[in-house]
């Protein structure tokens, strides 16, 4: 749609037009600010815990618990802190000496930062989950949101 | 000929003072865009319409995504 658009405004003799292709689905999945009425309700970029602790591939399991105290997780990122994969409690409660990139989850959902927090209590009653990773499309950490935030968020009235 | 820009270059037009246009219908407009974008539905867009754009500023146009 935005290709015609733009070729339309070209015949209309506007000379510097450029095409955002990705469009605004892109633009809310990387958090960045949106207008409208559908904007009101509550994003899960506005209540992802963004101090959740985080670890190497190469860091042993009993550094990633200490990182982990109060915390029943620990994510696996890079340098990039682009998300590899992610440690529960069953695992660091395991070996300390272990490597963490061994024994951690490497399949786990993540989530865009545009989504409702409704969508995602949706999502997170249907699989069961107590928490859910936050991240952009291009797999940066945004941070973990809870089912007790997300619930608050997603109550009417809350 | 225009040009395909990402996110970045788009915040980088909006602060040089790029004028938006999303050219969904007035629903999806209305739901969400971009700060500070105008609606021109693709089906209204006309001489007529696009009057109210200034020419001597860059112009953005874009949708909801690669449709």
């Amino acid at each position: 749609m935005s290709p015609r658009a733009a070729w339309r405004l070209e015949s209309l003799g506007f000379t510097e037009v450029y095409e955002y292709s990705a469009g605004k689905a892109d633009w809310g999945a990387f958090g960045l600010p949106l207008e409208g009425k559908g904007t009101q309700s509550v994003r899960i970029k506005d209540i992802a815990r963004a101090d959740v602790p985080t670890c190497g591939l190469s860091d042993k399991v009993g550094t990633a618990r200490r990182r982990a105290a109060g915390w029943d997780t620990c994510i696996v990122v890079n340098e990039e802190r682009v998300v590899l994969g992610r440690v529960f409690k069953e695992q660091l409660d395991g070996d300390p000496g272990a490597d963490v990139g061994d024994v951690m989850r490497p399949g786990t959902s993540t989530f865009r930062p545009n989504v409702s927090a409704a969508e995602m209590l949706e999502y997170m009653d249907r699989r069961h989950h107590e928490s859910s990773l936050v991240t952009t499309p291009d797999g940066r950490l945004v941070g973990l949101v809870l089912r007790e935030d997300v619930e608050r968020a997603a109550t009417p009235g809350s | 000929m225009h040009r395909v820009v990402n996110r970045e270059e788009v915040q980088r037009l909006m602060r040089e003072g790029a004028q938006l246009v999303e050219v969904l219908p007035r629903e999806e407009y209305a739901e969400e865009h971009l700060p500070g974008a105008i609606n021109i539905p693709l089906k209204e867009l006309d001489a007529k319409t696009a009057s109210s754009l200034r020419k001597d500023r860059p112009l953005v146009v874009y949708c909801h995504d690669f449709q």
